[in-house]
């Protein structure tokens, strides 16, 4: 089955397009990294795949229908950068607002919500700052907020826009084995990702973007030295250490190489 | 009190705490000079609903005045939606525009002989005198709205402030609250035109909710406290004004205002610049009686006695001698150093465990610094003195652990502590 399939997308700022005929499936049950430089237009996909963004044309479809009929399975995690910090709310202000639907628009939560809200952040471990205001956590402890309150949406389907950017490795790896475990309870994992050195080993299908689709597949027919040049451009440095990669076509975990 | 005076301060009462409140999201939003530009471009309404009609009374200006700050709040969010400027751009634009479009049509209506002219000035800077009941009750349906949308919307509001792609993803009506809250602002804005007049309604917008902001970091008691912020200010201001007789009054409401906000800065708790002044001097004070303890263990370690006098820990460490004297003074009182003969100091064991910690932060930080980061082990020493006296019990087991159980640092010197710990695992 196709989690997520993207039709010919074409989304324009001021004319100039920043994505263009994009086309490509995600099959259910996947753990998907859409993988591009800065500026390539993932933050743009994902926010068009959600209706955030319009596009100009094409369609982005979950589970073969439209975003309005399965909006509660799908949830999106916007880049950690996008809000104030300093929002007055708690941790728990923020994962609560993963309870909300669109539905029910006077409702006042529920003690279920609350619960599944502090299950949410038992997940990703922090239940024990469920009562710290937000603007004290740390980056890496901001960002598991936001998984948690995407946790709390209880959807099937994940959108995450860069959950590793600017976090340290110890929270990386904590994110990396929810994540897991979430696809191996039959959800679908997408994230936009624009570093080739971490979590690539971890992805099972990946899709690479540079305003126009380069490629998308599963991992090990998609990462190609002549791929990753048309995605990366001039970027030796980068370019090597993956073509090493792809040579040895053999991805290390990192359990073995320890940091530091 | 005349009861015309009641008017006036239950008029300036709700005019306060209704814009206070909605002031709240739009502060958040960082929408605040928005609200500066709204309030300005009040004024080519005001002037021209009052030549279209040749009427003062307020419902009439009020129509005019709403209308020409929701055209300015669009053609806000038109420009920097359809132009490459960025949105401070655009609301100076707006502002300027508006603005001296309103000064053109006043000074014109001004000289126009119409017969009720005079006063229209008092729309700049406002003149709460001039309050009816009606204009009250009008005021009160304004209220009713604000707080009822509030009421009824607090959590999508929420929702919707912090994290608005969030709340589009989910299927909140995005377009929809925006417009609410952007009409409830004009609303509450477009309620000053009188009492406080167009030049200076915006700090009703921006100074309660940025006080209340540094009381608390939960949204309702922020509102809450920005509301009665800006009620005591409006009801204080208008007070003022009104004893001083032809004072106008929407400076004197902003003079109360800015106080508040100031003792505000000042004293909150956490955030108020007392509470960090103070915590930084408790920060330093705590710092300097660490140092006196490292200094005795050093001597100790040194010379493998247990006494020492003043002299020996200048000549070690160079202390301000009136300080040192407060330190010793601060550490005897806590019982960790003990005093013999007129100045003989030693560590109590209470004293010598804690130096211990100290020594054994600061040469835990030394290594990790030169084996971690690559550091030489001559640039160690400054950065170690500040970290030693901020590291927590957490991180240090976790510097423990990650050094695998030191037992001496760069300089060979042994790490208090940790043969101990060894042995108890
Ligand atoms: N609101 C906007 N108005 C105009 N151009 C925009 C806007 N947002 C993004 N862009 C442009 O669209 C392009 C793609 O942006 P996008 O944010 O999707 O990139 P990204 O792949 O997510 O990059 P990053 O890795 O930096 O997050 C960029 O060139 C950017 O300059
Ligand atoms: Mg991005």
């Amino acid at each position: 089955m196709i989690a997520l399939e993207a039709h010919n997308l074409t989304v324009r700022y001021n004319k100039q397009p920043v994505l263009w005929n994009v086309d490509f499936s995600i099959p259910a049950g996947s753990l998907a990294g859409i993988i591009g430089p800065n500026g390539s237009g993932k933050t743009t996909l994902l926010k068009a795949a959600m209706g955030i963004l319009g596009s100009d044309s094409g369609y982005v479809r979950f589970f073969g229908k439209e975003l309005d009929a399965v909006r509660e399975k799908v949830s999106y995690v916007p880049q950690r950068q996008s809000v104030d910090w300093d929002f007055p709310a708690s941790v728990m202000d923020v994962v609560l607002m993963g309870r909300y639907r669109a539905g029910k628009l006077l409702g006042r939560l529920s003690k279920t919500d609350r619960e599944i809200a502090a299950e949410a952040l038992e997940q990703v471990g922090l239940y024990p700052l469920r009562k710290q205001h937000i603007s004290e956590l740390s980056g890496g402890q901001q960002q598991r907020t936001f998984i948690a309150r995407s946790l709390a949406q209880q959807a099937d389907i994940f959108l995450m826009d860069e959950p590793f950017a600017g976090i340290d490795a110890a929270s990386e790896e904590s994110i990396i084995s929810l994540l897991q475990s979430l696809r191996s309870s039959g959800k679908t994992v997408i994230l936009v990702h624009h570093d080739l050195h971490t979590a690539i080993e971890f992805f099972d299908h990946v899709v690479l973007l540079n305003t126009r689709l380069v490629a998308a597949g599963p991992k090990t027919e998609t990462l190609s030295v002549e791929n990753l040049n048309a995605t990366y451009g001039g970027q030796l440095t980068v370019l090597n250490k993956i073509a090493e990669l792809v040579r040895k076509q053999e991805y290390p975990l990192r359990e073995k190489n320890t940091k530091d | 009190m005349s009861t015309s005076l009641l008017w006036v301060f239950a008029g300036c009462a709700l005019i306060g705490m209704g814009s206070a409140a909605v002031g709240s999201f739009a502060f958040l939003r960082k929408r605040s000079l928005v609200g500066d530009a709204v309030a300005h471009s009040l004024l080519p309404g005001v002037v021209l609903a009052f030549l279209l009609f040749q009427q003062k009374e307020l419902w009439i200006l009020f129509v005019g005045a709403l209308l020409s700050g929701a055209l300015s709040m669009w053609s806000i969010e038109f420009i920097s939606k359809n132009s490459k400027l960025s949105s401070d751009a655009a609301i100076a634009i707006s502002l300027s525009i508006f603005f001296s479009l309103g000064i053109v049509l006043l000074t014109y209506a001004q000289q126009s002989g119409l017969p009720n002219q005079s006063g229209l000035q008092h729309f700049l800077f406002g003149k709460a005198a001039a309050m009816l009941p009606e204009d009250v009750f009008l005021f009160a349906g304004i209220n009713a709205l604000i707080f009822g949308c509030i009421i009824l919307l607090y959590p999508q509001l929420k929702l919707f402030t912090f994290d608005p792609a969030f709340a589009k993803s989910i299927g909140l009506p995005s377009r929809w609250i925006n417009f609410c809250l952007s009409f409830l602002t004009v609303l509450a804005i477009a309620s000053g035109i009188q009492a406080v007049g167009v030049v200076l309604m915006a700090a009703f917008i921006f100074t309660p909710p940025a006080a209340a902001r540094f009381w608390t970091s939960r949204l309702s008691h922020m509102i809450v406290l920005s509301v009665v912020i800006g009620l005591l200010s409006a009801v204080g201001g208008a007070g003022i004004s009104y004893s001083a007789s032809g004072m106008p009054t929407g400076p004197w409401i902003i003079i109360c205002m800015s106080l508040l906000a100031f003792f505000t800065f000042a004293f909150a708790p956490k955030r108020g610049f007392y509470s960090r002044w103070r915590r930084g001097w408790r920060h330093s004070r705590k710092m300097k009686e660490e140092n006196v303890l490292k200094t005795l263990y050093h001597l100790r370690e040194r010379e493998g006695r247990e006494e020492f006098g003043h002299s020996s820990l200048m000549a070690l460490r160079g202390f301000d001698a009136r300080e040192l004297e407060q330190s010793i003074d601060s550490l005897m009182r806590k019982g960790l150093i003990g005093k013999k003969g007129s100045a003989k100091l030693h560590l109590s064991a209470q004293g010598l465990e804690e130096a211990r910690r100290i020594v054994r932060l600061h040469r835990l930080w030394e290594l990790y610094l030169n084996t971690r980061l690559s550091l030489p082990q001559d640039h160690v020493h400054a950065d170690a003195e500040a970290i030693e006296h901020i590291i927590t019990p957490e991180v240090e087991a976790a510097l423990i652990r990650d050094l695998n159980y030191p037992l001496s640092d760069p300089h060979a010197s042994e790490i208090p502590g940790i043969a101990d710990m060894k042995k108890d695992e």
